[in-house]
């Protein structure tokens, strides 16, 4: 019950799943359709898992005493007033309601930024850590460069050739190695997929018993 | 200390403020630079433009956060203001729970611009979990995937969606995502349905898009902040992508320098410190 | 002073706190930090609900409606909300440590079911379609390159023979090929960083201070 019977179910949703593809009959598909909602049922719930685990977190924060556990209120203040706003307050889902203003006002704005940092990191990156010591980091380098430039209107302007010069490392050695590299891990993904499938892969059980 | 230690121990605070000030510049000054269209957005366009008018809807899929807002947003107002100036309807759905909020404000902006009616002329779905399950699901009939729109109204009472069932009566899907679910409506739309998939993803992930543009999966491709600008030049409708486009130049051009400059200073010194080593010997 | 702009300035001071974070760590970079955390799972959490559970799950099961259309109470569409939704709740056991292995069932069915689904147009979409596109006549330099350029990519990453002989020339393509390759991503992932950056300037700029136009 602990460990064979997850096998047996990811045995039999798994190989159901990959079957159907080539049975076209109305029942299997009426079947897989329904199967398709369930999964998407349990990724739901599952998804929500996340934030029963942040909230206990940070509750064991505060309840302990930590040093940060201010900020730990925080989020706990961030989480309860959404839940509030959209569980409680009428028309969450109006475009200008308290709900939709704390997502468009708070949280856009901070995801944006968070990520906007990254090209303040790239650029003191770009000066301190990006050598050209190997001929293949120079390969590298110089394909970058010519990339940069031909993506930009200036490159455009400099040179017909820079934009050309782009179009070609896009469309060749960069086509050819990023194919190489699909193919690769494409086997790969279904090396791993097989191998859930058939119970030789239990990482996803957890430990214990 | 010689010149290139100096530069190499320069505070990091510097470039940032260097960054800082490249970019804000041509908010000021802007450059005005052409942006010249290329192929991969050229085919997307093509594949909108040839959707016939008052017939079968557009699928866009605005998959993307707010954390790829600024390179996704603007090609979504693009392509919707495509869309409706050429009377195609839309469906508009997300796969991501934070598109929920980014989709419904960037299709009720350009609804609200160009007069185009709920209902009528577009339907936002909202946000549905799983993505491969959705993609495969949209494939046997919407309704299994959306009994409902975003705001509780069955399909089946929208006008527009009268005898549109699956990826039959859909002409082209477009995915705006900065995630891998950019691949899975290739995988699950066009592999299993032959569905015609054209996608719009951040910059970041571009390049590795371009074997399945090669192979016909993708009828055309946006990258980052480039690819809106083209796509906003082709619909002659110039807005934040093309915006963008003077201070990603001036920006780029202070990158190259930057590292230019840094391998510049680097050899110096290690040649530096080679002649050194080589007297002391 | 209108809604509009005194929400838009909360955003506006929120942004001004992540990016003090590039002088330095300090509380206002992590309150901001902290607050999207909360208010993320928060808007997820409704989204998710509303969206999703509740028109697929508990209207059908408390409301017996699907769709607009009504359905039978212990009939099969109910059923088929009902089993879902109890497997899905089935996975919050894992917070019980004593019944946590029941967690598994759902776990397994999500699992399996996710991994036999991308079988099929894994194989199809990122191996055959690509080894198709690739089989190309050796009639041009383009295609030369992009035969050999595949041919070295793959060769470089079988590491069950030594890379030495015609398996080393090819190996060492491939690399070139790679470097070219992970150039142009650097070059385009430069390119998205900044393009993030901008995105918030012109916010600030445009939409807060209206200083540059719209």
């Amino acid at each position: 019950m602990r460990r064979q019977l997850p096998l047996t179910l990811c045995f039999i949703a798994g190989v159901f799943m990959a079957v159907q593809y080539f049975i076209p009959h109305w029942r299997v598909q009426d079947v897989y359709d329904r199967f398709l909602t369930w999964l998407q049922i349990i990724f739901a719930f599952a998804f929500l898992l996340g934030t029963v685990s942040l909230v206990k977190v940070h509750y064991h924060k505060i309840r302990n005493r930590a040093a940060d556990r201010g900020f730990s209120w925080v989020v706990l203040a961030g989480l309860g007033s959404m839940i509030g706003l959209g569980f409680f307050a009428p028309g969450h889902n109006d475009p200008g309601s308290p709900f939709d203003m704390m997502f468009q006002n708070v949280q856009v704005p901070i995801e944006a930024t968070m990520f906007s940092l990254l090209a303040f990191y790239i650029a003191s990156a770009a000066f301190r850590a990006f050598r050209a010591r190997t001929l293949e980091a120079t390969l590298l380098l110089i394909a970058a460069c010519i990339v940069m430039l031909g993506r930009v209107p200036i490159g455009d302007l400099i040179s017909e050739r820079i934009p050309e010069a782009t179009r070609w490392i896009l469309t060749v050695p960069n086509l050819a190695a990023k194919r190489g590299i699909m193919i690769g891990v494409g086997l790969g993904m279904m090396a791993t997929a097989l191998k859930i499938v058939l119970g030789i892969e239990r990482a996803w059980m957890g430990g214990g018993d | 200390m010689s010149w290139y230690d100096k530069l190499l121990q320069v505070d990091r605070r510097w470039i940032f403020l260097a960054i800082g000030v490249a970019v804000v510049v041509p908010f000021f000054v802007p450059l005005g630079l052409p942006v010249i269209v290329t192929e991969p957005v050229q085919g997307l366009y093509d594949a909108v433009e040839s959707i016939p008018p008052n017939d079968k809807p557009l699928l866009l899929s605005i998959d993307y956060a707010p954390a790829t807002l600024p390179e996704l947003e603007p090609m979504a107002l693009a392509i919707l203001r495509h869309a409706f100036r050429n009377d195609v309807n839309v469906i508009v759905m997300t796969l991501h729970p934070a598109g929920y909020g980014l989709a419904e404000r960037a299709v009720r902006g350009v609804a609200e611009e160009m007069e185009q009616v709920e209902g009528e002329d577009y339907v936002f779905m909202g946000f549905t979990p799983g993505v491969s399950a959705p993609i495969l699901g949209l494939g046997v009939a919407i309704r299994n995937v959306f009994p409902e729109d975003a705001y509780g109204t069955p399909l089946d009472e929208i006008p527009m969606m009268e005898g549109i069932r699956n990826y039959d009566d859909i002409p082209l899907a477009i995915t705006l995502a900065g995630w891998s679910a950019a691949e899975a409506w290739i995988y699950f739309a066009r592999e299993p349905y032959g569905q015609q998939v054209g996608a719009g993803v951040t910059a970041v992930m571009a390049t590795d898009y371009y074997p399945y543009l090669d192979a016909g999966q993708l009828q055309g491709l946006l990258g980052g902040m480039r690819g809106a600008a083209e796509y906003e030049v082709l619909i002659e409708r110039e807005a934040k992508g093309v915006k963008g486009m003077d201070s990603q130049s001036v920006i780029h051009l202070l990158i190259i320098v930057l590292i230019v400059l840094g391998n510049v200073a680097y050899f110096a010194q290690r040649s530096a410190r080679r002649k050194m080593a080589l007297e002391d010997a | 002073m209108s809604h509009h702009i005194i929400w838009t300035t909360i955003g506006a001071i929120l942004t001004l706190s992540i990016y003090s974070f590039l002088y330095k760590d300090n509380p206002f970079y992590k309150f901001a930090e902290h607050l999207v955390v909360g208010i993320s799972a928060g808007y997820y959490l409704v989204i998710y609900t509303f969206n999703f559970i509740v028109p697929n799950v508990a209207r059908p099961v408390f409301g017996l409606e699907l769709g607009g259309e009504a359905i039978r109470f212990a009939g099969l569409e109910w059923w088929m909300a009902l089993i879902p939704g109890l497997l899905g709740l089935l996975l919050y056991a894992r917070f019980f440590p004593k019944f946590a292995w029941v967690g598994r069932w759902p776990l397994g069915i999500y699992v399996g079911g996710y991994a036999g689904l991308g079988l099929s147009p894994v194989m199809q979409a990122r191996v055959l379609q690509q080894m198709e596109a690739n089989a190309l006549p050796l009639t041009s330099l383009t295609n030369i390159l992009l035969v050999v350029g595949l041919l070295g990519t793959l060769i470089y990453f079988f590491f069950s023979m030594r890379h030495k002989g015609v398996l080393g020339v090819f190996a060492r393509i491939g690399i070139v090929f790679l470097m070219v390759g992970f150039g142009a991503s650097f070059g385009y992932t430069v390119m998205s960083r900044i393009s993030l950056l901008i995105g918030r300037v012109d916010f600030l700029l445009s939409d807060w201070l209206h200083l540059a136009g719209g």
